[in-house]
């Protein structure tokens, strides 16, 4: 069986790989390009652990094998942070204590991220049918969906913050 | 869990898409969101040659309403037919779309892959198979329509051919005075139904049913129409002693199995419940719906 050339553009870098098609699309970003940031939990396409964006939608991603996203933009943990300041999702998760063992915490905010993107103001009702798809077997839950509506407020206000403010004023 | 070798190809075209079926026929399988045939690609359950892709394959997801039909194409995703603001008038497709698996599963999973899959505790067959859909089946030689009814033959097994590509499946455009619902029963969230009922009631003459449709998943080979239990519902008013009557009926027809999910018994008392359930959330759409 033929290997085929991809392309797939990750964390904004586009990268290029030769892979059997029977490649799932988490050993591509793990084993092939060694972004272990993303888990593999259960690896039937149950716990989420495993969840990254693809064309902007969250995925799961050994439920998908690497041709699929031939072309496509994935992103992963890895590309949450900018530079060395966290992203609100993931200093919130620290702040709420939203993570004991810390293994479905990248999927967990992958998901949690794509969420906000979809609704960035839900209900605690919504928050927890949004992660759903995301097993967390310490917490209980709790502090993760504190932590979200953490980061739901901080993104908000961020949002909401007139740009350029500060050479506005200056001026 | 590594899947076994297999090609790939990536069609630009349903033309081109059938040409390759034709060409190999029998080895290969259509790969629509993948939510349902990549877990068997993993588990070695199914060993196909060939993987075609429809992700370049256009116009397979629209989510139309003619003067008498609702037509949704097969690559519609569960969230797009969810969101669709035509489906807020559809409650029992909204019911569907809203409830399958989670989020990530509804962003990627695509209708006609869940009814061409054919799970027997998934959950789009028992509203097709309530409402009466039809199914579109394309081959090189032309398009056939088949009825839901006529269309789920066994576990896995569908009245599609390996030469076929499902296209399209098309309701009947609601009417006035109808309404429909899906109850399903879940160990945890996003899990397989253990046992899920839809349901479609037409109010007629005189406030009587004048026309209801079941049909129930997770408690026998295939999802089926539960044809007693439509049968004791029409020209009866819709009240709690004719929805249970009808539940007892729907149950008598599963054939459940004992499993991790529960006991054969309580797998058929929870029809009977669920059928209630589903036939009152129905009747109560239908009557907003006047």
């Amino acid at each position: 069986m033929a290997t085929q050339h991809i392309t797939v553009t990750v964390n904004g870098e586009a990268r290029e790989a030769d892979v059997e098609p029977r490649l799932l699309l988490v050993h591509l970003l793990r084993d092939t390009f060694g972004l272990t940031g993303t888990h593999v939990g259960c690896d039937t396409s149950n716990c989420g652990a495993c969840t990254v964006h693809v064309n902007g939608d969250s995925a799961k991603s050994c439920t998908m094998l690497a041709v699929q996203a031939d072309g496509a933009t994935v992103r992963t943990i890895e590309g949450l942070a900018d530079g060395s300041n966290l992203h609100p999702l993931q200093q919130a998760f620290w702040d709420q204590h939203g993570l004991q063992c810390g293994f479905c915490t990248p999927g967990m905010i992958m998901q949690a991220a794509w969420l906000l993107e979809q609704d960035p103001d839900p209900s605690e009702h919504e928050i927890r049918e949004g992660i759903s798809g995301n097993l967390c077997r310490c917490t209980g839950y709790v502090n993760i969906v504190k932590a979200i509506q953490q980061a739901a407020g901080e993104l908000q206000a961020k949002a909401e913050a007139p740009t350029g403010t500060p050479a506005a004023t200056a001026g | 869990m590594i899947p076994g070798q297999f090609d790939y190809v990536r069609p630009g075209s349903l033309d081109d898409a059938l040409r390759v079926l034709t060409e190999r026929e029998g080895d290969a399988k259509l790969l629509s969101g993948g939510y349902s045939l990549i877990p068997l690609l993993k588990l070695r359950l199914a060993q196909p040659e060939l993987l075609v892709d429809l992700h370049d394959v256009t116009g397979l997801d629209g989510i139309v309403e003619t003067d008498d039909e609702l037509r949704i194409g097969a690559r519609a995703t569960h969230r797009q037919i969810h969101e669709r603001d035509t489906i807020a008038r559809y409650p029992l497709l909204h019911d569907v779309a809203g409830g399958i698996g989670d989020p990530q599963v509804r962003n990627w999973g695509t209708i006609g892959g869940s009814v061409a899959h054919a799970d027997p505790a998934s959950d789009w067959p028992a509203a097709l198979l309530a409402a009466n859909a039809s199914i579109v089946c394309r081959s090189q030689s032309g398009e056939r329509i088949v009825a839901a009814r006529d269309f789920f033959l066994d576990t896995f097994t569908t009245a599609i051919e390996p030469t076929e590509v499902l296209t399209e499946i098309r309701f009947v455009r609601r009417p006035r005075g109808q309404g429909g619902a899906y109850t399903k029963l879940e160990r945890r969230a996003g899990d397989f139904a253990t046992a899920g009922v839809a349901a479609i009631v037409r109010l007629g003459e005189g406030g009587t049913i004048g026309f209801a449709g079941i049909g129930v998943t997770g408690v026998s080979d295939s999802p089926y129409a539960a044809t007693d239990g439509e049968a004791a519902l029409v020209g009866q008013p819709p009240s709690e002693s004719t929805f249970r009557a009808a539940g007892q009926a729907a149950a008598a027809m599963s054939r459940p199995v004992s499993d991790v999910r529960g006991p054969a018994d309580y797998k058929r008392a929870m029809v009977a419940e669920l059928t209630l359930r589903s036939l009152q959330r129905a009747t109560e759409r239908a009557l907003a719906y006047a």
